[in-house]
């Protein structure tokens, strides 16, 4: 079982690394729609301090979303996705290594560029560590359940708006809890019930994506 | 009488909610009948179009 | 008694229970409710203070509510049983209930809008029931556009049968935001926290029942309503429905 999830890993991520224009394209959105809100909102530090972490996050979805296209579009339109149904590996392990090499890829630079972008909303340094560490544990749920719309909408026309349509309801879920953590270590407040509830989503979206996702391609392909 | 219709003044509120419900519903199932019989119709026609040009 | 379930799954034979048994849901439907309006505006006290009147709200938006929440149940079922039994009439099943659960899951919102701005003051509020019932909107209209944006009739049903399964999980969320451990902690913030069945007078929950009778019979009209229009037009071409168009004439 092993041996699959490295295997396909390696593929993922050579083939991204092939297309970093694609990789990179989500981390410039990310880092220019939390940059912009500023120039819109005015300069006050301490209103941005307080709607950082809600800006941060939200930036994050939209950004997640916006990657969704890549997990299996290309697979699907050269025929590669066909092929990965039809082998004798459990699909849903196959899926999870597809996103977790996605999470990797459009996930983790937010994270790693997330406090740079904290300092300009000059949230303080525990904080920033908090926001680091919720977005750890979110994004990769984002990835999870954007994986289960992006099988969904596999090769349909219009299919950006309306993955976010089928998509953004279910991030809700973390988005509150997410930026809840942030806001919660700003102000001092415990943060240890939320991570775990956090954790809880991960650890759900874990086990019920693969399958999930799975079965929505099967149905989108038969 | 009138007394019903302001409601302890509230009158706005609870007649726009109950209001804008027995709206929606009416709409709803009237639209829906409408739809139906211009299924009906569009079906029959075609049906005598297919009958037709079978004979 | 062995009842042969099956026998009413093709749309050839279900069609006419549908067609003969609408008529006598909106007329239930008509009923109830002309007797639940009744008793709401007449045989339920005013309750408040000042005789704020405003609470007679609650009888058309706690119906509303339940019925949002009971529709997407129904539909994620018929949508599990699509999904089991690979039958087509589950499936137009689901798809007929999806826009009205979306009216009614609006007019729960709607209402509960002015029910808020009345009673709490606002308009609107972040809390769990408001946003996850606002979540389940968003449900139902995903359900209705994949539906939609889908050719292959076989890969609509089943892809919409699969999201709407996906979204079950805010009907748990909604009903047990109320019932809240401890109201001091982070997350139970909610306006709606006092709200329990238990504690209410009987007249005002006979009211609401009657209320939620009447609207779950006027759903069945509805959705057989539009149920009709979508095996009609899914399965023309088909015996049976060159027999009934025969048969109207």
């Amino acid at each position: 079982m092993l041996t699959v999830l490295q295997c396909m890993l390696t593929r993922e991520l050579i083939l991204a690394i092939r297309r970093m224009s694609d990789v990179l394209t989500t981390l410039i959105f990310f880092v220019i729609v939390v940059s912009l809100f500023p120039l819109g909102i005015g300069a006050d530090m301490d209103t941005l301090r307080t709607i950082a972490p809600g800006i941060v996050w939200v930036a994050a979805l939209l950004a997640s979303m916006l990657a969704l296209g890549r997990l299996f579009n290309e697979d699907f339109a050269d025929g590669t996705l066909e092929q990965l149904i039809l082998t004798p590996q459990p699909l849903a392990l196959l899926v999870l290594s597809k996103v977790v090499a996605h999470w990797l890829v459009t996930g983790v630079p937010l994270v790693l560029i997330a406090p740079l972008l904290g300092l300009q909303y000059d949230l303080p340094a525990h904080a920033l560590w908090i926001l680091v560490l919720s977005l750890l544990v979110g994004t990769p749920v984002l990835s999870l359940i954007g994986a289960i719309g992006a099988a969904l909408t596999l090769g349909l026309r219009g299919g950006g708006v309306l993955i976010s349509l089928l998509v953004l309801p279910l991030y809700v879920p973390v988005l509150i809890f997410g930026a809840g953590v942030v806001d919660a270590g700003i102000s001092g407040l415990d943060t240890q019930a939320h991570f775990w509830l956090l954790s809880a989503f991960l650890v759900v979206a874990l086990v019920l994506s693969p399958p999930a996702t799975a079965a929505a391609l099967r149905i989108s392909i038969e | 009488m009138s007394e019903f219709f302001s409601m302890g003044g509230y009158g706005f509120y609870i007649w726009s909610s109950f209001g804008m419900t027995l709206l929606v519903l009416v709409c709803e199932v009237i639209w829906l009948s409408r739809r139906h019989k211009a299924l009906l119709q569009r079906l029959q026609r075609m049906a005598r179009l297919d009958s037709g040009a079978g004979s | 008694m062995a009842i042969n379930w099956f026998k009413y799954s093709s749309p050839a034979s279900f069609y006419p229970v549908v067609d003969r048994t609408i008529p006598w849901f909106m007329g239930s439907a008509v009923l109830l409710a002309i007797i639940g309006l009744y008793l709401s505006f007449f045989t339920t006290p005013d309750v408040l203070q000042d005789q704020k009147q405003y609470y007679r709200i609650i009888f058309i938006h706690v119906p509303a509510a339940w019925m949002s929440m009971w529709l997407y149940l129904v539909m994620a079922g018929w949508a599990v049983i699509g999904l089991i039994f690979n039958t087509r009439l589950s499936f137009m099943m689901a798809t007929a209930l999806a826009p009205t659960g979306a009216i009614f899951t609006l007019l729960a919102l709607w209402t509960g809008s002015f029910w808020g701005r009345t009673s709490w003051g606002t308009w609107w509020d972040w809390d769990p029931r408001l946003t996850f019932e606002l979540i389940l909107l968003f449900l139902f209209i995903g359900y209705m556009a994949l539906h939609t944006a889908i050719d292959d009739p076989r890969r609509a049903d089943r892809a919409a049968a699969l999201l709407a399964l996906v979204g079950v999980f805010c009907v748990p969320i909604i009903y047990y935001s109320v019932q809240c451990p401890d109201p001091n902690s982070l997350n139970c913030r909610a306006l709606h926290q006092t709200s329990s069945l238990r504690s209410i007078e009987s007249s005002i929950l006979t009211s609401m029942m009657v209320m939620t009778l009447a609207y779950w019979m006027y759903s069945f009209a509805a959705v057989f309503i539009r149920l009709r229009s979508i095996m009609l037009e899914r399965e023309k071409g088909s015996d049976w429905v060159n027999e009934l168009l025969g048969r109207m004439k």
